[in-house]
């Protein structure tokens, strides 16, 4: 056995050298497949990262009444940080609020003028709520609406903005589904063309194969070194397409880390190299000995 | 050893290879089918190697049916079946050498056996200076001359020759034919299927004749008669 997977792993790399344009053509068209996988893998980072800054972003304001105390809104404070879907609650005092509408305004003459003659603060004290997803705003709105402190509260922003919201998060699910069906579709699509080639290049050899039948070489015998060089496609294009990824992620990587609002791809890669190197190379070597695997079993009927 | 028995092909009903064909062969025999080309030769030497599945009748290698034997079996059984073949069907990406050597490989032999038997039966071949050489690097009766090589590596019971001569001109046709000799002297059977004349009358061997996939004469010091 030790002796026949040497002869094996001889013949196979034997083989891929002596067959060069067949072994160029099946790694050119794996490294396509890979590098697609690859490039799924890193517009899933600028993607993830881009909608999760979006979710950020949106959160609901609970308006006080001008007759609630500090201390009541802080109970409705700590009373709403309690609930497992809220993620974080701050308090802007009515205070607070008039000093960031003055910076805000501090250019407007006219607003700055109305305000000092108004003489009191016409702002309402509110607290700012951000959900640990954007469907769960919902939720929260309902139990502040239920809740004791629903006298205190003038309004809820969230009833203003809840189809935005609907929509968005809505928006958000589709677009991470979509993403996985097209990543999925993809990988498929690339997986096929590269089967197909390699059953193109075990094809030249099916003479090859009935003569060693013929002979007497047993199926395993036959097939071992085109399993061999199954796997030797998968790892050189494996490494191919990491050489590829290099200088692409340091090109595009700040453009599209400030277009996106996300990492710096090259940074990513860098740190995450041997997590794409495997994941590449085990897609790349199991797509090889399974190509192999069913290419050579049709031949091997004799 | 060799036993045919009732062997029919029939690839459709307006193409009949074999019709119950029965005959046998015994060790260290030098048979010649002859017949005119599609009168059933390369069919029969196909059942044999279990290329091909007859349509009805069995085919014996000493007492096993090859048609039943198992997939573990049939290897072992073709290992000691050696094929030329008329189209020669070396591996084009292998030198005349590897193209030996893969069919020790096959049946498992030792480094060692592959190192001294090979160089020895290119010898017998009389191509030890062209053990480098690949197929597309080699004349016609190279070609033939590496794939009895090829095929007597494994010193075989037998050996299987389908119109080995069919490609080559008459001087390299006598020295395969004459190899062929050596070989059976040598104490291998011998089965070679021609439609050469001047070969089978040379040989002055057993002939079976094949006409249209029937069996019509088998005789001890034959010569090629057809009509």
């Amino acid at each position: 056995m030790k002796v026949n997977a040497r002869r094996a792993f001889k013949e196979g790399i034997v083989n891929f050298w002596r067959n060069g344009w067949v072994s160029l053509a099946a790694i050119l068209v794996m490294v396509l497949a890979l590098f697609m996988i690859g490039s799924l893998i890193f517009s899933n980072v600028l993607l993830t990262s881009a909608l999760t800054r979006i979710e950020e972003q949106v959160d609901i304001s609970v308006y006080f009444k001008k007759e609630a105390t500090e201390e009541e809104i802080l109970n409705a404070e700590s009373a709403l940080s309690q609930l497992p879907q809220v993620k974080s609650v701050s308090y802007v005092s009515e205070a607070e609020a008039l000093e960031s509408f003055r910076a805000r305004h501090s250019a407007n003459a006219l607003i700055t003028q109305s305000l000092d003659e108004l003489g009191e603060n016409p702002l309402q004290a509110s607290l700012n709520i951000k959900a640990q997803s954007p469907d769960q705003y919902e939720v929260i709105a309902k139990f502040l609406d239920a809740s004791a402190y629903s006298a205190l509260i003038d309004k809820i922003n969230y009833f203003q903005n809840r189809v935005v919201i609907e929509r968005l998060s809505g928006f958000l699910g589709a677009s991470r589904a979509a993403g996985l069906g097209i990543t999925f579709v993809f990988s498929l699509i690339a997986m096929l063309v590269v089967f197909n080639t390699i059953r193109l290049a075990i094809y030249t050899s099916r003479d090859e194969i009935a003569v060693k039948r013929l002979v007497g070489a047993t199926r395993a015998h036959v097939r071992m070194p085109f399993m061999v060089g199954g796997v030797m496609y998968g790892v050189i294009s494996a490494i191919i397409t990491m050489i590829i990824f290099y200088p692409l992620t340091l090109g595009l990587g700040q453009a599209t880390a400030r277009f996106f609002g996300g990492p710096d791809l090259f940074s990513y890669y860098l740190s995450n190299f041997f997590e794409i190197f495997f994941i590449l190379l085990l897609v790349g070597v199991i797509l090889g000995v399974i190509s192999s695997s069913i290419a050579t079993r049709r031949y091997l009927r004799v | 050893m060799i036993y045919f028995d009732k062997v029919s092909k029939v690839y459709s009903p307006t193409s009949i290879a074999l019709e119950d064909v029965s005959f046998s062969v015994e060790p260290k025999e030098f048979v010649s089918i002859v017949g005119h080309s599609g009168a059933g030769k390369t069919t029969l030497l196909k059942m044999l190697l279990a290329e091909d599945k007859p349509t009805s009748g069995k085919v014996f290698f000493e007492s096993v049916n090859v048609h039943e034997a198992s997939r573990d079996d049939l290897p072992q059984i073709r290992r000691r079946i050696g094929s030329i073949f008329q189209d020669f069907r070396l591996l084009p990406t292998k030198t005349a050498y590897e193209n030996i050597a893969f069919v020790m490989e096959a049946a498992d032999a030792e480094d060692k056996d592959i190192e001294e038997d090979v160089p020895q039966a290119l010898e017998l071949v009389g191509l030890m200076d062209k053990a480098l050489h690949f197929p597309h690097e080699l004349s016609g009766g190279e070609k033939q001359r590496v794939a009895i090589a090829r095929a007597f590596v494994n010193r075989p019971d037998v050996i299987l020759a389908d119109e080995p001569t069919g490609n080559l001109d008459p001087m390299n046709t006598r020295e395969i034919v004459e190899l062929l000799k050596k070989i059976n002297n040598l104490g291998t059977t011998v089965i070679l299927a021609t439609h050469n004349h001047d070969v089978v009358n040379g040989l002055e061997r057993r002939v079976i004749t094949l006409e249209k996939g029937k069996l019509i004469r088998d005789d001890k010091k034959g010569r090629y008669i057809i009509k």
